[in-house]
């Protein structure tokens, strides 16, 4: 049995149903990011986790212990806040303290968890400063020493390094990856960016309009999207047009193996990066607009079947220049069909 | 912007100043010099007003334990006003922050009542009920709380509570000014970390809100010692207080400097208390006044 339990779980505001069904098991240990644009319901679903929205309907498990009924302040869990939410008249050290103070904790031994919880967020000089004192980032990991000195059995993380710039964020995407594995415990993030989805989770959880997508790895998730959405909102991806016919789909001048697929038209959806620039086969087109970007190109190009975009690693390869003739090409395994009636 | 323009700038801003400065010094500030001016001169019951330079005034306040009294009587007064104000006006206005939708716009104005109602009238209002045979007292009587009526009128009791009714609304509304503006995830983080309800008013809320305490809390203090229909009201001819004593000087002696001196050291004492105890207040509490 899995650790933490959602059994569609679900979450109406009036008429409007936020959360719709969603049902979702995490293992002891495992990092799950909830994904998905604003208004999908996945901060409404933490809410819901930590105890302070009621769910409309389903049940939610925590090692076999039913939390549905279960005040907040009894649930255990860990929280990290969009806003951090530090306690502003408190030093750095109070703050991480007052959970430990709240479970009636011994003075020597608050000290020494403190101290401990602030030493792996990397904050051991600061435990006298107050939050007004300390730099985004530095709060966040203030935040984050609160959350986890209780060793909460869940971790809740709520879009915590929205608040810092593009490259704070990356540094702390990486030491929060790295205190997770350490401390071991469940981690449930809510975020929107799904760059700090695929690099921090185990797994994605990736949500609109209040229902479940996808669930899985973020290797398998940005290879094989489930869906349209899932395809556009993980990373870039070009979705053709396709006509299959006796076993063979056709994409503009370009033909491919399509076993097992009825006759009429699919989707085929490729990522840009897959995309290569062909000797003497492959979909015609032109280039339309070349644009650096440092380490790659982004290319541009108009085919029969509508715009195409191309991702060019910056490798020495000569990058065909404005109104150049090309044939693109990919491999089989790197394009997606779908037919309609089916997900896509 | 060259030092010249710059120079011609502050002209320009004193100019602007100018007219709202004129008025304060017009209608604030010359009338606090004359008084405190008038306190220095003579008065005799058949000389009336000479203005010569005497501590006389001054003398007889700081010697006369009347005067002590009375203005003992006054801070203690607003004291307990300003405490028991703020112990029931922050927990007020931290339920109606919390209050849903139709309720949320319905109840300020009910907190707010007393002060839309005429000093006069309210305060008559609570004449009639504070009598030996007024609402209070009937009640208290025939449901046996007690034996014989209560002394509410001309006792500092009935200042106190007439007081407090009318100055509550502006501690709720200095609160829950502050209120509104705290994060309220910050509580529910407290509430995460395994706080009880109570304790995170008291340990996370309550020190947050504290500048909206400290700010309400002196508005009432500066009314409260220098209220003056209340005290003449309810308390009457017995409970005189610094505002009734400077008012009998004035109409009823026509002593006029005697009530001046008595008018500056109200003044003074409240200016002293107030700035002393906001020191002491944002010293304390010196990571919430940033």
């Amino acid at each position: 049995m899995s650790f933490l339990m959602l059994q569609s779980l679900t979450k109406r505001f009036g008429d409007t149903t936020v959360v719709d069904g969603l049902s979702l098991s995490v293992d002891k240990g495992e990092f799950v990011s909830l994904l998905g644009p604003s208004g999908c319901g996945k901060t409404t679903t933490l809410q819901m986790i930590a105890g302070f929205v009621e769910p409309s309907a389903g049940a939610i498990s925590l090692n076999g212990r039913d939390l549905t009924r279960i005040t907040p302040a009894a649930r255990g869990l860990g929280i990290v806040f969009q806003s951090y939410a530090l306690f502003p008249h408190m030093t750095a050290a109070e703050n991480v303290a007052f959970g430990l103070e709240m479970r009636g904790i011994a003075k020597l031994q608050q000290v020494k968890r403190v101290d401990e919880a602030l030493a792996l967020v990397g904050l051991s000089g600061f435990s006298d400063r107050y939050p007004r004192r300390l730099s985004g980032g530095q709060q966040q990991r203030v935040a984050l020493a609160r959350a986890l000195v209780i060793k909460p059995d869940v971790l809740l993380l709520d879009e915590p390094l929205s608040n810092l710039d593009a490259k704070l964020r990356e540094e702390m995407q990486v030491e929060l990856r790295q205190i997770q594995r350490t401390v071991g415990t469940t981690t449930i993030l809510v975020t929107h960016d799904q760059g700090e989805a695929m690099a921090l989770s185990d797994r994605i959880v990736v949500m609109n309009h209040g229902r479940v997508e996808q669930v899985a790895r973020p290797t398998d998730i940005y290879r094989a999207p489930a869906t349209a959405f899932v395809a556009n909102f993980l990373g870039k991806t070009n979705l053709l047009p396709a006509t299959i016919a006796a076993g063979a789909a056709s994409i503009g001048t370009s033909r491919w193996a399509a076993d097992g697929m009825m006759d009429g038209v699919a989707r085929a959806s490729v990522r840009p990066e897959r995309i290569m620039f062909g000797d003497s086969e492959g979909l015609a087109g032109t280039v339309k607009a070349r644009i650096f970007q440092g380490h790659h190109w982004l290319v541009q190009v108009a085919t029969e079947a509508g715009l195409v975009l191309v991702i060019a690693p910056n490798d020495g390869r000569a990058i065909p220049d404005d109104g150049a003739a090309v044939l693109l090409t990919w491999r089989a395994e790197d394009m997606i069909l779908s037919q309609s009636g089916s997900a896509a | 912007m060259s030092a010249k323009e710059i120079a011609s700038g502050g002209h320009v801003a004193w100019l602007l100043a100018g007219p709202a400065l004129l008025l304060f010094a017009g209608i604030v500030l010359v009338p606090i010099v004359m008084t405190g001016l008038l306190s220095f001169y003579d008065w005799g019951p058949y000389k009336g007003i000479e203005t010569v330079f005497t501590l006389k005034n001054w003398r007889e306040i700081v010697t006369d334990s009347y005067f002590f009294g009375i203005f003992l009587r006054t801070f203690r007064i607003a004291l307990l006003v300003t405490v028991i104000s703020v112990l029931i006006g922050t927990p007020e206005a931290y339920i109606l922050n919390r209050m849903e939708k139709p309720w949320r716009s319905f109840f300020p104005v009910i907190v707010l009542g007393p002060l839309l109602i005429s000093v006069v009238a309210r305060t008559l209002g609570w004449a009639l009920l504070f009598g030996s045979t007024g609402l209070i007292n009937v009640a208290l009587v025939r449901l046996g709380i007690v034996a014989s009526p209560i002394q509410f009128m001309f006792t500092e009791t009935g200042v106190v509570i007439a007081l407090v009714h009318v100055l509550v609304p502006l501690v709720v509304i200095s609160v829950w000014a502050t209120l509104q503006r705290l994060d309220p995830q910050i509580e529910n983080a407290a509430i995460s970390l395994g706080g009880s309800g109570f304790t995170v008013f008291r340990r996370i809320v309550l020190p947050q809100v504290m500048p909206g305490i400290l700010s309400g809390a002196i508005v009432v203090f500066a009314l409260a010692a220098s209220a003056f229909a209340t005290p003449a009201i309810i308390g009457g001819r017995r409970i005189k207080v610094a505002s009734t004593l400077a008012y009998d000087e004035f109409l009823n002696t026509l002593n006029w400097p005697l009530g001046a001196a008595v008018a500056v050291l109200l003044l003074v004492g409240l200016a002293a208390i107030i700035a002393g105890s906001n020191r002491l207040m944002e010293r304390r509490y010196s990571e919430m006044f940033r």
